[in-house]
């Protein structure tokens, strides 16, 4: 639905984005990731066609962001960070006189705007000025101008922040309610966000490309060494050596002391083994208390500052 | 044809809809109220000025035998539908501006212009559309100077055909004045810059025929040519309907509206 080929943006000398290439399929979700002033907002803003691009291409359902760029605009819904929406217009109005811009036939455009105030539940501000709106609400209006034609695809900066987290929550799985009908393309530098909309992630950094791929592929993907926390109560002593002894195990430690005996340890093994198997079978034959035993996986924050400061040191 | 019928209401369609859009807004903003009344002030205190020194000197003249032989052609439509449409356009000239200050500028700087150039709307279309919204305000503006016409006709007898053709020079100088406005606006995000390059350009344009006699004869005509000045008050005021003073204001219509079309689209290269 999107394709990106060796996309470049420069500001005079400094760069904006460098070289970037992705593709995002029909009714996918990507999540655009990347700290700020990354390039994010640069992308966005070539495939909307609000800005052309120094030299590579974009297209948006076959259509070339460059030479069909009316026909891109025809098909794209797009919510800038900054929302900018006319603060002296009524919400009704406003989206009226987007929806008759983007498209939408005459005849159907009050039914139209009707369904997206009840979808994007704006009901109990019809009457308002947008001015007067609080940015929880101005953020809903951005995202019914976005969809009021109904478009193909959907392009949101950021389109969470600043919000309450009920409303973050509500937004989230208005964006995840989209995916499947629509493409979507979502930035933002909350990682959270990413993992529980987002099919894919695109992590970029001064601009450029450095990770295209889920999130679970990423995290599989950079994790060095299989952690596992365990809790047993035993002497100390006899479990780090008795813990070191199984296979595979690189390392033993004491993260916490607790009371009683009981220890929190982190059992470090090599990378592809499956250890962790081995650890209850020792606990037993020592007749030591078990508390409890979990692997811990990358975040998708530390994955995001591995990369990024990766990045920096070449 | 049909083909082009129907795309041809597509562009109208845009174009009406960014029209309705920016009259609207004018009215949803003290802006339209306040620059409407405030021009009505100005020229209705001009108009009484220059109406009651006519009649005081008509006054003079019938009482004064001597008087009456010296001033024999004392002319209600030279003495005062001219000078009062000289008036109306001395003070278009410091509203206008006012109007169509906010028309790019305040997109830029709230950032609306992002998403109003990222809908499949031509850059055309967006301007024109803000062009004739400015327009509909101004018609509005100098319609309410007619009650002076009809003033004036209830005491005198002003020729119809003066009167007329000052309307048609001043709706000429208007759309005129609002493509400049409109231009400078977009080449800033600041509105008071938009304003003050307005104001200047649109004084230098009207006073450059006064320079004309400084300069060689072939720079002199030029210059004459460019100014408003002579595409006004000797012709339009005069009650003269000269195609040339009619080209004269189109050109520099259309040559304002293409500069802005340039700088819209300069303003996407530059990022």
């Amino acid at each position: 639905m999107i394709e990106v080929e060796n996309l470049t943006k420069k500001y005079g000398n400094a760069r904006g984005i460098n070289d970037v290439t992705f593709t995002v399929e029909k009714g996918e979700i990507l999540g655009f990731l990347g700290p700020n002033g990354a390039g994010k907002t640069t992308t966005m803003r070539i495939i909307t066609c609000f800005m052309p691009a120094t030299s590579g291409k974009a297209r948006v359902a076959g259509f070339d962001v460059f030479e069909d760029s009316l026909e891109v605009r025809k098909r794209i819904g797009y919510l800038p960070e900054s929302v900018p929406l006319y603060t002296d217009m009524q919400v009704p109005v406003y989206l009226e006189f987007v929806g008759g811009l983007k498209g939408v036939d005459r005849r159907d455009i009050k039914r139209r705007v009707g369904q997206i105030i009840d979808d994007c539940g704006l009901n109990a501000v019809t009457k308002k000025y947008i001015g007067e709106l609080s940015k929880g609400y101005r953020q809903r209006v951005g995202l019914a101008q976005a969809l009021i034609n109904d478009p193909e695809v959907l392009i949101l900066d950021e389109p969470t922040i600043g919000l309450d987290p009920k409303q973050i929550i509500e937004i989230r799985s208005l964006i995840k309610g989209l995916g499947g009908r629509r493409t979507v393309i979502l930035s933002t530098h909350i990682l959270p966000e990413v993992s529980m909309t987002c099919q894919r992630v695109i992590i970029i950094n001064e601009g450029r490309l450095v990770a295209v791929d889920t999130p679970q592929n990423l995290t599989a993907q950079l994790q060095k060494s299989q952690q596992i926390i365990v809790r047993i109560g035993g002497p100390e002593k006899e479990v780090l050596s008795e813990v070191g002894k199984i296979n595979n195990v690189s390392r033993v430690a004491i993260k916490e002391n607790g009371t009683d005996g009981v220890n929190t340890y982190l059992v470090e093994f090599k990378k592809d083994s499956d250890g962790g198997k081995d650890i209850p079978p020792v606990i037993v034959r020592k007749n030591w208390a078990l508390y409890e035993m979990r692997p811990i996986g990358m975040s998708l924050e530390d994955i995001f500052i591995k990369l990024v400061t990766e990045e920096k040191i070449h | 044809m049909l083909v082009a019928c129907c795309s041809l209401l597509i562009i109208m369609k845009n174009f009406f809809l960014i029209f309705q859009k920016e009259f609207r807004s004018y009215f949803n903003s003290p802006i339209a109220f306040v620059v409407i009344t405030i021009f009505l002030i100005l020229s209705g205190y001009f108009f009484h000025g220059i109406f009651l020194n006519f009649s005081t000197i008509s006054f003079q003249v019938a009482t004064n035998a001597i008087l009456a032989r010296q001033n024999n052609q004392l002319n209600v439509t030279e003495m005062v539908v001219r000078p009062f449409f000289d008036i109306i356009s001395m003070v278009m000239l410091i509203m206008l501006p006012m109007l169509t200050m906010r028309m790019f500028s305040e997109e830029k700087k709230s950032g609306t212009i992002e998403l109003l150039l990222t809908y499949p709307v031509k850059d055309s279309e967006v301007i024109l559309g803000k062009f004739a919204g400015c327009m509909g305000i101004f018609t509005i503006m100098v319609l309410l100077t007619v009650p002076c016409f009809i003033l004036i006709g209830l005491f005198g007898e002003p020729e119809l055909g003066v009167v007329l053709s000052g309307y048609v020079g001043l709706f000429c100088m208007g759309a005129a004045f609002i493509s400049l406005g409109i231009f400078a606006s977009s080449i800033t995000e600041n509105q008071i810059i938009a304003a003050v390059l307005s104001f200047a350009s649109l004084l230098i344009f009207l006073m450059m025929g006064y320079s004309a006699s400084f300069a060689s004869e072939s720079l002199g005509n030029v210059l004459k040519y460019l100014s408003f000045m002579p595409h006004m008050y000797n012709s339009f005021a005069k009650g003269v309907l000269d195609t040339e003073d009619i080209i004269y204001y189109v050109l520099f219509t259309l040559f304002c509206i293409f500069l802005n079309m340039r700088s819209l689209e300069s303003k996407k290269w530059r990022g």
